[in-house]
């Protein structure tokens, strides 16, 4: 079954269009009635990021005739090893222009309809009911709670991807009969425990082979073609390269798909026991200005970095000592509590959880370097390479 | 015959490295508990204080959720494999 208009309301295509389009138009399963479909649908990309930049320019070319994008970011250098979507020449300007800009000049047919904000409980209702599904590319738990438990609410299937370091997961939830993301992970796992791309890494190839899943999924269930992925969790492991699907289950006790007992949007930060903040706010916390005026000043102290040792390699902060937070509590009988102690990571929440574990032994003398390398790099030494 | 437990790459550190590994037990708590017993850090990864299976790692006997099953007391048919999801937020 396709989403959308009955055959005869849909839009007709132009020349220009079935000159565009003439390699689906002559795949019978596509057809002039499925590329139609494909005009008349609108989709809403959350994040122009890794896996949206595939998810955009695939669904962009391949006609989708409203493209909507849910983005507040803005172009980083970082992103360019693996967000194809942005250039070199947009490192700092909105991801939504950026990605409107490119949309554009790859297929004019297509509209583009920025959303510059973040999704949140307040806007996501209004915002997903204007289209016909919904791709996830977004880049944390909260947003993905969100972005189900609106979908769920709203019966708007939701095409699925996540990526970690070199696996990735994808599925089409919230479709009629399928399960949902809360069917699959009723509860996050506690803030911290499963790093972020920007933390852990990701493997710039990797997005572009789940999000490629998602546009894929995404054109089946408008077309109508196919088997969708539902009920079907597939794990893509790009080390192995081994694609596997395991089955998914829709849970009748689920308190979004099945008891409905979800009514409306929670605040998922809460849900997700987001409180980042907090955690580094309430550590002693000393300044990058602070540190470089104490160490000219001949001040005695012990630097250390708790990153990993890869993270190391990449640059350090000169006089600096290793002891990762992965194995702190064996470093920790190695310090010297008479000394007065800094900690960086970085930037700044690791060092806060190992200033805490130094504070637990009974360390008075331990400070947290806010904002860690990255602002010393910003603000002291340039030298530091920034990643 | 031994059982296959395979886990994401993102655990392998906690698993000496590796993220397939041979087991024996007669369910799928037992060969959780076999490779945990070779791997402290990992256990703490797998499951709760309790011993029980956390919401975000979900275990699959032959591509079937187990909590769909007898969870942890799923039987576990010899040369079986289990795989180890656990969510991941990455986009």
């Amino acid at each position: 079954m396709s989403i959308g208009r009955p055959a005869p309301e849909l839009p007709p295509l132009s020349q220009d269009e079935i000159l565009r389009y003439s390699r689906h138009l002559i795949i019978p399963e596509v057809g002039v009635e499925g590329q139609r479909r494909l005009k008349a649908a609108r989709v809403l990309m959350v994040g122009a990021g890794g896996l949206g930049s595939p998810i955009g320019l695939y669904l962009a070319a391949a006609g989708v005739g409203r493209l909507g994008i849910v983005e507040f970011d803005v172009v980083d250098e970082t992103n360019l090893q693996r967000q194809v979507l942005h250039g070199t020449k947009d490192v700092g300007r909105k991801k939504v222009e950026s990605a409107r800009d490119r949309i554009r000049d790859l297929n004019p047919h297509v509209e583009v309809v920025a959303h510059e904000a973040w999704l949140t409980s307040e806007n996501a209702l209004d915002i997903i009911r204007e289209y016909d599904l919904v791709v996830d590319g977004t880049d944390n738990f909260a947003t993905r709670y969100l972005v189900n438990d609106a979908c769920v609410l709203l019966g708007k299937p939701n095409v699925y991807g996540s990526i970690y370091r070199f696996e990735g997961q994808s599925t089409v939830f919230c479709t009629a009969e399928g399960p949902c993301y809360r069917c699959l992970y009723p509860e996050p796992p506690p803030p911290g425990l499963v790093p972020s791309c920007a933390e852990g890494g990701v493997l710039g190839i990797l997005p572009g082979l789940v999000g490629l899943v998602q546009a894929t999924e995404t054109v089946k269930l408008i077309a109508g073609i196919g088997e969708p992925l539902v009920g079907r969790l597939l794990l893509v492991d790009a080390l192995s390269m081994q694609f596997r699907t395991v089955k998914l289950r829709k849970n009748p006790s689920c308190p979004a798909c099945g008891t409905r007992e979800i009514r409306e949007l929670i605040d998922y930060q809460q849900f997700c026991g987001i409180r980042d903040e907090e955690e580094t706010d309430t550590v002693p916390a000393m300044t990058v200005a602070e540190l470089d005026e104490r160490r000219r000043g001949g001040a005695e102290l012990d630097l250390v970095d708790v990153r990993e040792p890869h993270e190391w390699d990449i640059g350090r902060i000169e006089g600096a000592r290793l002891a990762p937070l992965s194995s702190f509590a064996d470093a920790l009988r190695t310090f010297d509590s008479a000394r007065d102690v800094v900690l960086y990571c970085k930037s700044g929440a690791r060092s806060a959880k190992a200033v805490r574990q130094l504070q637990q032994a009974g360390f008075r003398r331990v400070w947290n370097l806010q904002g860690g390398i990255l602002r010393w790099s910003e603000e002291i030494d340039p030298t530091v390479p920034r990643y | 015959m031994p059982v296959t437990l395979r886990l994401p790459t993102v655990l392998a550190k906690a698993a000496g490295g590796t993220t397939v590994h041979e087991a024996r037990g007669a369910t799928v708590g037992e060969i959780v508990a076999d490779v945990a017993g070779r791997f402290p850090e990992l256990g703490p990864r797998l499951r709760d204080a309790k011993g029980e299976p956390y919401p975000y790692v979900i275990f699959y006997l032959d591509d079937e959720d187990i909590r769909f099953q007898q969870g942890f007391q799923t039987p576990v048919p010899d040369g079986a494999e289990i795989v180890v999801v656990p969510a991941i937020a990455g986009g």
